[in-house]
Order: structure tokens, then C-alpha cells, then sequence
């Protein structure tokens, strides 16, 4: 990193680029212009488009006119629009937690020594690679209120007596979508502390050991320390994703029982394309920016303190 | 990694991750294997269930008392039949392809030319372009949808593959850029600077030097972006209204599932031949995939 870096300052003032640098910013404007363009039309102009559609009445077919804040207005009082800020953050931080704990167990699990090492890797991967959608609808299909082969192997077991409705009570449909988010979830995050984790030198833990440190005392100060720029990074790419989910829910309940596992984004797309009311739909969405700028600074303070702990590695 | 040859106290020593050898096997089973067997079942059980479901006759679907239902004891491929040549499945597949394979490419050249300028023309305001590529990259579909149906239904694309080809590149460059971002940083410069003394201009330095040099990484990156085009559902359902033009998450789930009555062989044929091509690909490139997934995040 460190080296890359000496290079790079290195190149820049060595003579033989000096006659470059004239048209240097003519040339990066150049090969930066596809990617800009499109990113410009396609993604700045609809986050500014987005913002003013909030302060608008727009239906589909119907240009709007301007509103001001009545919009937001609208939702302050609307309790559903509450209700589905609420799902958002419990199903967030408990599927977080969940995917985060589970996630750097498996990851530790996959740091082991292990026979057929290569393709258990492989394959835990599989729920990230597979649309969401179609194991969503595999899911749809176990959760089945008659013929879920859950409640059929608990009810051969013996440990339940009925089946368990998954989906149509609202506690169990909010635990069933928060462990479904978690499944889905589960191997990003032990793939990618998996890689944090393999940079971890055995001589480390052999050291530790010698010197008398417990299995605990060897995660919590050795592990632990090395892999926390990685984890704020990991969680805060989850916590972003979980919080936007939109697909999941949209299969399994949308929204439903009684509103129970209504998220912002399936609020904003139901009031808005099925329903029409474009204005409004696009003032719930502008609505999790403030979420999502939290994360994201969270995201930036995290690669800061990487870039500051490997500068002061060298 | 590698064991040391020093003599450790076994009472010291015990589970250690870099010394694991010396941990004794009932131990290990239980706390590595067993663990480990469950993460796996849970992982893979819901793919069996929809692999076995699609084999199954639909007598045999809800009848678990006088079959098992692990097994399906006569297999059929009648949900597959029906779903090639009685709905439009097939053509859910060709639009999926063309969209994700257009979309890929728009993106991957997009990317390159974008990853080069600000990792290695260094134009003024490089770092902050990058910056904000990373941002670009932050930004989630569900809070753009809105403001791109509208505008979709503006440019007059809507209900097309077009709109979903313009549309992905959205997540898809920014992604690509910061890969690629990655991989032209561990090329050496010097070979760059070589090329230079020799008269060669950027765009040959690009195409002759950095590009066959970053082949890893454009396969990683061009695998990722397909699967993630593949994937991508929010836009295909609220852009494409006609049957014939839904991509296969959106056609499965809108079109097979018709009132009260789910049919849940033809859905799980669906799903899995759905997935098949993603995981095809996957299978071939795993260690493309978890660079590219790695790389990703490491800054």
C-alpha cells in the first residue's frame, strides 16, 4: 500500500510525465465521460428528480404541481407510514445483529483447518448467488401455512402439535422475514471477514498462546482488533441493504399480515406504482435518506481508520 | 498457512487456530464439524426443497402422509414441460440474458475507461471523483425507482429492455469502477511509463498493457455485474408491464402464481432454472467471485 503510494508520488513528478500533464485533465475528462454521463442522467438527476417529486402531488399520468411539505405532512400523521418505520428498524438491527454474530461464526468455523475446505466455501455461498426473488419463492413454498416441511418434521418429531402459521400471525411473520433477511445475509458477511481473517498470521495466536492467553483472550485481542476496519465496513454494507430491502418482503408477505412487515421501500413502491400516488411514494423514499446518510458516513469514518491503521502499520 | 515446529505444551496449545493439529478429534467434531454441518444444512436445505419440489408429481406435492417428503419417489419433468412450452418462461430467459448481457457490457467499457482515467491519468480532482464513485455505488435502487419510472415513461422506454439496459448500469458502473479501481493499482507503473518512453499513447497503453494485465479483474467484475443484472428485481417489476418483456424473477413471481391457487412445481421449476445459469457461472469462477466480493468491500 504503502509502496503503491511512494510510486505513485514518484511517477508524478518524474520528467518524463511532465509533458502529460497538460492534457491531463482534457484526458481524464475524456475517459471519465461515459461512465459520468450516464451516471449523471441515470443517477444524480433522479435522486435530484426524486427529492422534488416528494414536494409534488404527481400521480401516474398526471404531472404535479408543487406542495411544499404537504406531503411529509401527510406521513407525519399517517400511523401506517410510522408503523413502517418501525418494521424498518427492528427488521434491521435484528437481522444485522443476527447476520453479523452468525456471520463471523461461520467465518471462524471456515478458518479451521477443514477437509473439502474449497468447496464448503463454495457452496455457503450459494443463498448470496441465487436471486433473491427465487429462493424468497422456495421460501414462500416452506412457509406454507398447511405444507411447511418445518411444522411437518417438528410434528413428526413431536415437539408441536398444529402448524405453525409462518406467515399470517405478525409476530411470526416479522420473525420469519427478519431469520429469511438473515439466511440470505449470512454468507456475505463470513465470505468477507473470511478473507479479513485468512490475513491474520498464525504466528500471532501462537505467540498469545505461549505467553498463556485463553481461546477468548486470543479472539477479543488479536481477532478481534484485526478485523474491526473490515467488520464497520461489511456491517455498514449490510446495515444498508437490510434497511432498503425490498424484495425479500415483497415476495413473502408484502407487507402484510395487518401491515406487520411493512418496510419503507414496500410502503413507498405500494403507494406509489399500484397506487399511483407517485408524490408521495417518492417522499417516503427520500424519508430513509437521513438512515442512509448515517450509514454511510459510519462507512467512511471506517475506511478512514483503515487507511490510518495501515499507514501506521508501515 | 503454516504449523510450527517448535514443541508446544499440549495443555497450551489446545484449540488453537494456527495449531489445530493438536486438538483431538471428539473435540474438533463438536466444535468445528458439528457447527459447521448445521450452517451447511440450513444454507442449502431451502435449494433441495425447491430442486426436489419441481420433480415432484403434483399428487404427491401435498400428500406427505402416504409419500415422503424428502424424496420424490416418481420423479416427473411435467412442471418443466409445462413451463417451457405452456407459459413464456422461455422468453423471460432471452430477456434476462439480452438485458443482463447488454447491461454488462455498457457497464464493464463504461467502467474501464472510468477506472484508468482516475487511477492512473490522475486528472485534477481524481481522488474525489473516486470518492464519489464509491458513493454512486452506496446509493440504493429502492429510493431511485420513482424518479426513473418517470423519467422512463418520459424518454418513451418504458415497457422495454431498453429501459432495464439503461437503468442497471446505475449500480452496475459504480461497482465496476471501484473493482477495477483496485486491480489497475497493482499493476506497476513502470511498465506504464516503458510504454510511454516507447511513444505509445494512453488509449494503446490501455488496451495493449493495462487490459490483458487486468483480465482477473474484468472477469471478475463482468461475472459480478452479470449476476447482479440477473438478480435485480425492483426495476424489472415497476419498468416492464407486457408479459413478454418481464425478466425471470419478475415473470415467476407475477406470472405463475394466477388467484388462490399456486402452482408450486411450476414455481419451483421456475426458481430453479432461474437460478441454474447464475450458479453455472458461479461455479466455474468461485474464486473470481469471492475476489470480486472481497474486493469490493477492501477498500
Amino acid at each position: 500500500m504503502a509502496g503503491a503510494a511512494l510510486t505513485r508520488t514518484d511517477a508524478s513528478t518524474m520528467p518524463v510525465r511532465e509533458p502529460l500533464l497538460q492534457r491531463r485533465g482534457f484526458l481524464g475528462l475524456l475517459f471519465m465521460l461515459p461512465a459520468a454521463a450516464f451516471l449523471l442522467i441515470f443517477l444524480t438527476y433522479p435522486l435530484g428528480l426524486g427529492v422534488w417529486l416528494g414536494f409534488t402531488d404527481t400521480r401516474v399520468g398526471r404531472p404535479g404541481v408543487f406542495i411544499g411539505l404537504e406531503n411529509y405532512q401527510l406521513l407525519w400523521e399517517d400511523s401506517l407510514f410510522w408503523l413502517a418505520v418501525f418494521n424498518t428498524i427492528l427488521y434491521t438491527v435484528a437481522a444485522s445483529i443476527l447476520k453479523f454474530a452468525l456471520g463471523l461464526w461461520l467465518a471462524l468455523l471456515l478458518n479451521e483447518h477443514l477437509l473439502f475446505k474449497a468447496l464448503i466455501r463454495a457452496v455457503v455461498l450459494l443463498p448470496w448467488v441465487v436471486p433473491t426473488v427465487l429462493s424468497a419463492i422456495a421460501f414462500w413454498w416452506i412457509y406454507d401455512a398447511q405444507f411447511s416441511v418445518i411444522s411437518w418434521s417438528l410434528m413428526k418429531i413431536g415437539l408441536i402439535q398444529s402448524p405453525i402459521n409462518f406467515l399470517g400471525d405478525t409476530t411470526n411473520a416479522r420473525i420469519t422475514v427478519i431469520l429469511t433477511n438473515v439466511w440470505r445475509g449470512i454468507p456475505f458477511v463470513a465470505i468477507t471477514l473470511l478473507a479479513g481473517l485468512q490475513t491474520i498470521s498464525p504466528s500471532l495466536h501462537e505467540a498469545a498462546t505461549l505467553d498463556g492467553a485463553t481461546s477468548w483472550q486470543r479472539f477479543r485481542f488479536i481477532t478481534l482488533p484485526v478485523l474491526s476496519p473490515l467488520i464497520a465496513v461489511v456491517m455498514t454494507f449490510s446495515v444498508l441493504f437490510t434497511f432498503t430491502d425490498f424484495q425479500l418482503i415483497y415476495v413473502l408477505t408484502r407487507g402484510g399480515p395487518l401491515n406487520a412487515t411493512h418496510l419503507m421501500a414496500t410502503l413507498s413502491f405500494q403507494r406509489a406504482i399500484p397506487g399511483g400516488q407517485l408524490g408521495e411514494g417518492a417522499a417516503i423514499a427520500v424519508a430513509m435518506v437521513p438512515f442512509l446518510l448515517g450509514a454511510i458516513l459510519f462507512s467512511y469514518f471506517g475506511l478512514q481508520r483503515r487507511r490510518w491503521q495501515q499507514g501506521g502499520k508501515d | 498457512m503454516t504449523y510450527s515446529a517448535r514443541p508446544i505444551d499440549p495443555t497450551l496449545a489446545d484449540e488453537s487456530v494456527g495449531m489445530s493439529y493438536l486438538e483431538r478429534l471428539p473435540r474438533r467434531m463438536v466444535m468445528v464439524y458439528l457447527p459447521l454441518a448445521i450452517f451447511v444444512f440450513v444454507l442449502l436445505f431451502p435449494f433441495y426443497w425447491m430442486a426436489i419440489t419441481a420433480l415432484k408429481p403434483n399428487a404427491e406435492l401435498t400428500n406427505f402422509r402416504e409419500y415422503s417428503p424428502f424424496w420424490p419417489s416418481s420423479p416427473t419433468l411435467q412442471h418443466v414441460r409445462y413451463l417451457l412450452f405452456e407459459t413464456s418462461y422461455p422468453s423471460w430467459l432471452l430477456n434476462t440474458m439480452i438485458v443482463a448481457v447488454g447491461s454488462t457490457i455498457l457497464s464493464l467499457a463504461a467502467a474501464v475507461l472510468a477506472a484508468y482515467a482516475i487511477e492512473r491519468v490522475r486528472f485534477p480532482g481524481s481522488r474525489w471523483t473516486g470518492l464519489a464513485v464509491f458513493l454512486a455505488y452506496l446509493v440504493p435502487p429502492s429510493i431511485l425507482f420513482i424518479p426513473l419510472a418517470v423519467m422512463i415513461f418520459k424518454f418513451g422506454i418504458y415497457d422495454t429492455k431498453l429501459a432495464l439496459i439503461f437503468t442497471y448500469p446505475t449500480f452496475l458502473i459504480p461497482f465496476c469502477t471501484w473493482l477495477l479501481m483496485g486491480y489497475f493499482r497493482s499493476i506497476p507503473y513502470e511498465l506504464e511509463e516503458c510504454a510511454l518512453v516507447d511513444g505509445a499513447s494512453r488509449w494503446q497503453i490501455l488496451t495493449r498493457i493495462m487490459l490483458p494485465l487486468s483480465v482477473p479483474g474484468l472477469i471478475s467484475a463482468g461475472i459480478f455485474a452479470f449476476t447482479l443484472s440477473w438478480n435485480e428485481f425492483i426495476y424489472a417489476l415497476t419498468f416492464i408491464q407486457s408479459s413478454e418483456n418481464k425478466t425471470v424473477p419478475v415473470g415467476v413471481l407475477t406470472e405463475l402464481v394466477r388467484g388462490d391457487v399456486y402452482e408450486w412445481g411450476a414455481l419451483m421449476a421456475g426458481a430453479l432454472l432461474g437460478s441454474l445459469p447464475v450458479v453455472l457461472l458461479y461455479s466455474f469462477f468461485v474464486d473470481y467471485y469471492v475476489s470480486s466480493m472481497t474486493g469490493a468491500v477492501k477498500e
